[in-house]
């Protein structure tokens, strides 16, 4: 293993400052389940490793007085699927905590990890985009918000300079009568990495008939998550009906720019695109007329 | 076709705890990798990123100069005393390349160091100067005249001395006149060509050895091996040093199912140990285990069968092509002949074999060698013909049957077997009889060949002063067969299961015993058991009749009591008597129980349902039908059925050697290489179906390796019921049925 130094910092300001210093050398560990798999496979050398599983604000959840939800960078996705309030109000966040690894891997990974991560077949990052997540992005140098669809730049890259620390998610209150989902495809029922996945978060007019907002992600498609707005506005103002999901299916279909690799083929993943986008967008409809 | 009555046991059909159960449940079982001596080194293994290439030179010196370092060995280190490299057979050269490699993987050179980090680090620096050459990964192409050559050396056996080739041999087996029955009027034909990928046993436990190499010559090896006697005596060929000077210890075994025949790690470490003067332990990791031990072929199968409109196969042909990888040793499309029609009694045969090396890593078994691959062609083509006649699929199979009396494997008629009870067993299933419903479903069935071998075995006994006995085995146990010869004994002297103590130990201490495979151990292993078991009666015999005053010959033994006349003493009794008083008593027993011991089979039914748009397939349910001649320790035998299914299982779906467009091998971890989790498997039902076995005592056959065979077949037979659309080619992973079907094409 080739990490050289570890520290756990108690605060977020000690963090930043060790951040500060030691740039790209620092590494930060939240739950490790990506982190210190590349190190003992020596696909990354870390200098420092910057544990912030001691600082409380990345930790937990909370929320906010205008219903949106706050979650702590390093929480562990099990403690925020074991929330019944969660659960009742963000069911797709469930979806996609759930599906993260065994019950081990989930007492240990996060949302801000799987994100920071930036896999392209990461399973949270489609969720957090249909939803609108804001990433909560902070240095010694300054604080900032960016656009969950707009943080991963590339396989495994993404905005944070080497002193920046991604504190916290926010996720917008859901509007009334909207409903989400996440589903991702795999060749087993559990162990494997998605060949593709799909979030939807869709808005319904009052009499659940049709869309009047839709935010589409999809996955594994192209070399980060993908939010498409093609398949939003093929929704909008549309009644609610499988002509419609067809349409979105489509655009997803279109957007997806796949490769081939033991995972699955491009034809395969443009395939599952549109078929991914079709399921989640039918369960994101069932739940946005149950709200 | 009523199974003959069988015996009744006391013993043998019970299902008691195994001996080995605790230490392995609470962790305290010692595995290969668990062995830690003082002053041990750790040993990594270099290995080749390329598929095919020259070495030129190999420089060592930096690795040599890093503190920590103590020894470095390469492929020249193999070559024995008084031998040249031209001399170095090609079971050395697999170990560790001398002026070539041949697959990714191969080993080139190894370190020995104080810690495993600083043996990598030292494996990093030292330099290998390759010369990369066109490498070949598919079996056909391979067989094509301008394909890149692995061998020059390498002629076809039997074949044209001047011709360069690929192909090892070309096994041709023929009876009768299969083309011209195949032309005769109002014969029903089909045909297909099929192909299978390399996959691996996928056994838990990586490769691992721990050596010792004393000043005298005194070599010592702990090792997870399928074979202590053949891991010492294959150790010794290739360091040319006396199997009387080596001792190989096995530890407990984390699975092998083939792969664990070989000796990979067995030498490297004793002459890293030599070396250095250290004891050393090399151990492989995940990615070792695929890219450089002995998966099994991936294969290229085209056959065809004719019929009678009512049913009777008359005519079969296979042109069957197996890879051997980068070695020419292995000889897998010869067991291809010998099994691909062996469950049906066909008139006129004919089958050509062509084993072939590709440069992937060299081959070995995988429970059932080469027969699951044969089985998925001809076991479709069976389920075609019953479609294209219009006949039940199990029917089909009864009409044709390989009973006593037919043709087997080799030529040699089979003794009595049970494949015609496998299948009635199944048509009176639950499972058969309940009618599947429901759109994407299909349910599949196929029938499964493994000969299974005898070979040779010792054991001894000793009988304790408490009247216990001790039965030391030099058979590895992997599948419970600790407690299936323990069984054996105790049927045989009449004591209860628990007076049984067996004992696996290593090579100085029991008579030879061949490899644990084949599945031979409960079969051949329990012939020596229930020899050693009878000598053992004598033996007490004698001693009684020493002190009851009569002859020998009158003392009689039965369910476990001795008596003559009056007299009368129970095993127990008789122990105490004379072994609690008397000189110490220790038997032996030492069989060869030939190669072929007749024949099991199976019968696989599977119910599955395919998403239409991703191409996902879902088993739903699963029956297996044996015949275990007779089931020793029934509860095993389900384990050993269940095991092959859930094998075949991910064989069938996502299971292969997936290569990227530079020949590497692109998902050598278990996260890619997709081996059925729990939620990929139902429950497995079983139904054991018990036909004796003429050539064992007991009747007992091996039950490891008919499993696998079946489901294969069975899946795709399933899967083409689902969607209409035959599969030829594996996996059928949700990839391969989204572009065998129209599901892309909207």
């Amino acid at each position: 293993m080739q990490a050289r130094a570890y520290a756990a910092p108690p605060t977020l300001d000690d963090a930043l400052a060790l951040l500060a210093e030691h740039g790209a050398d620092a590494r930060v560990l939240a739950g490790g389940t990506d982190l210190i798999i590349q190190v003992r496979e020596n696909r990354r050398d870390v200098g420092v490793m910057v544990d912030v599983k001691a600082i409380r604000e990345l930790t937990e959840f909370t929320f906010l007085a205008d219903g949106s939800l706050r979650i702590g960078a390093a929480t562990p996705c099990a403690r925020i699927y074991g929330d019944s309030q969660v659960a009742r109000r963000f069911p797709a966040i469930i979806d996609s905590a759930s599906l993260i690894g065994g019950v081990q891997i989930q007492s240990r990974a996060s949302l801000g990890g799987n994100l920071c991560n930036s896999s392209p077949a990461a399973d949270s990052i489609p969720t957090l985009i249909a939803l609108g997540a804001i990433a909560e992005i902070r240095s010694k140098r300054q604080e900032r918000e960016v656009l969950v669809e707009a943080f991963c730049t590339g396989p495994g890259q993404n905005v944070l300079a080497a002193d920046e620390l991604l504190v916290a998610l926010r996720i917008p209150a859901p509007a009334a009568h909207s409903g989400a989902a996440f589903q991702r495809f795999i060749p087993r029922n559990e162990m494997d990495i998605s060949v593709t996945n799909a979030a939807a978060n869709v808005t319904l007019s009052a009499d659940g008939q049709t869309f009047t907002a839709a935010r589409i992600a999809i996955g594994a498609v192209a070399p980060t998550p993908l939010l498409v707005p093609a398949a939003g506005a093929a929704l909008v103002g549309q009644p609610v009906g499988e002509a419609a999901i067809e349409a979105a299916a489509a655009a997803s279909r279109a957007a997806a720019r796949p490769i081939t690799d033991m995972r699955g083929s491009a034809d395969q993943r443009r395939h599952l695109a549109g078929v991914l986008t079709a399921r989640v967008l039918r369960t994101a409809i069932e739940r946005a007329r149950a709200s | 076709m009523t199974a003959p009555e069988k015996p009744a046991y006391r013993v043998i059909g019970t299902r008691p705890v195994r001996p080995d159960g605790i230490d392995k449940v609470t962790g305290r079982a010692v595995y290969g990798a668990d062995v830690r001596l003082p002053g041990m080194l750790r040993g990594i293994v270099l290995r080749s990123p390329h598929a095919h290439a020259n070495i030129r030179g190999i420089d060592a010196s930096r690795a040599l100069a890093l503190p920590g370092v103590k020894a470095v060995i390469t492929g020249a280190d193999l070559v024995p005393p008084g031998k040249t490299l031209a001399d170095v057979p090609d079971l050395a050269s697999n170990l560790m390349a001398t002026t070539k490699v041949y697959y990714r993987g191969q080993a080139v050179a190894a370190v020995a160091a104080t810690s495993e980090e600083i043996a990598r680090q030292a494996a990093r620096l030292i330099e290998v100067d390759y010369e990369v050459l066109p490498a070949v990964l598919d079996v056909r192409e391979a067989m094509l005249p301008a394909a890149p050559i692995l061998h020059a050396g390498l002629r076809t056996r039997g074949g044209d001395p001047n011709t360069q080739t690929n192909i090892i041999a070309h096994h041709v087996m023929a009876v009768g006149d299969a083309e011209a029955a195949m032309a005769g009027a109002d014969i029903v034909t089909v045909e297909g060509e099929f192909k299978t990928s390399m996959v691996h046993q996928g056994y838990i436990e990586p490769h691992a050895s721990t050596a010792t190499w004393n000043p005298d010559g005194q070599i010592t090896i702990w090792t997870s091996t399928q074979g202590s006697f053949p891991a010492r005596q294959n150790t010794s060929a290739v360091l040319g040093h006396p199997i009387s000077k080596i001792k190989v210890i096995p530890t407990e075994i984390g699975g092998g199912f083939g792969g664990k025949i070989a000796i990979y790690l067995e030498p490297v470490a004793a002459l890293l140990a030599r070396k250095s003067g250290k004891p050393v332990k090399v151990q492989m990791d995940r990615a070792d285990v695929f890219e450089a031990t002995g998966p099994t072929p991936g294969t290229s199968i085209r056959a065809k069968l004719g019929a009678t409109k009512d049913g009777r196969i008359v005519a079969a042909i296979a042109d069957m092509a197996y890879e051997t990888g980068g070695y020419p040793i292995a000889t897998p499309a010869n067991y291809a002949t010998m099994v691909a029609f062996s469950c049906y009694d066909i008139e006129n045969l004919k089958m050509d074999g062509w084993d072939v090396v590709v440069n992937k890593p060299r081959t070995q078994d995988y429970r059932a060698p080469s027969s699951p691959a044969a089985a998925f062609a001809i076991e479709q083509l069976v389920d075609e013909l019953s479609e294209k006649l219009g006949i039940d699929p199990l029917a089909l199979r009864l009409k044709n049957s390989a009973r006593e009396g037919t043709r087997g494997p080799m030529g040699m008629p089979y003794r009595r077997i049970g494949h015609e009870e496998c299948v009635q067993a199944a048509l009176d299933s639950d499972h058969y009889r309940s009618p599947l419903e429901g759109a994407n479903k299909g349910r599949g069935v196929a029938s499964g060949f493994w000969f299974n071998v005898g070979l040779r075995s010792s054991v001894s006994v000793t009988v304790q002063p408490d009247g216990t006995v001790s039965l030391i085995e030099g058979s590895t146990d992997i599948g419970g067969t600790r407690a299936s010869l323990a069984m054996q004994l105790a049927e045989t002297i009449g004591v209860a299961y628990e007076d049984v103590k067996p004992t696996v130990v290593d090579t100085d201490s029991v008579g030879y015993n061949d490899v644990t495979a084949g599945s031979r151990v409960t079969f051949g292993t329990g012939m020596a058991v229930v020899e050693a078991g009878k000598n053992l009666i004598k033996e007490m015999s004698g001693r009684l009749a020493g002190a009851w005053s009569v002859p020998p010959e009158e003392i009689t033994f039965n369910a476990g009591t001795f008596s003559a006349g009056d007299k009368s003493m129970t095993f127990k009794q008789a122990a105490e008597a004379t072994v609690g008083r008397g000189p110490g008593l220790t038997v032996s027993g030492s069989v060869n129980a030939g190669f072929l011991q007749g024949g099991g089979f199976a019968h696989h039914i599977v119910d599955v349902e395919v998403d239409p748009e991703t191409g996902k397939v879902q088993v739903l349910r699963y029956t297996t039908v044996q015949d275990a001649g007779t089931a020793v320790h029934p509860a095993y035998v389900e384990g050993q059925m269940q095991g092959g299914a859930a094998q075949g299982i991910g064989w069938a779906l996502n299971e292969e050697y997936y290569y990227d467009d530079n020949g590497r091998m692109a998902n050598s971890t278990y996260l890619d290489y997709r081996i059925p989790t729990t939620l990929d498997v139902p429950m497995i039902d079983t139904i054991i179906v018990e036909v004796p076995n003429p050539l064992h005592p007991y009747g007992v056959r091996g039950v490891g390796e008919p499993g696998i065979v079946p489901p294969l077949a069975a899946i795709a037979n399933a899967v083409y019921r689902a969607t209409g659309v035959r599969q030829h080619q594996l996996p059928m992973s949700p990839r391969r049925i989204l572009e065998t079907t129209d599901a892309m094409k909207a």
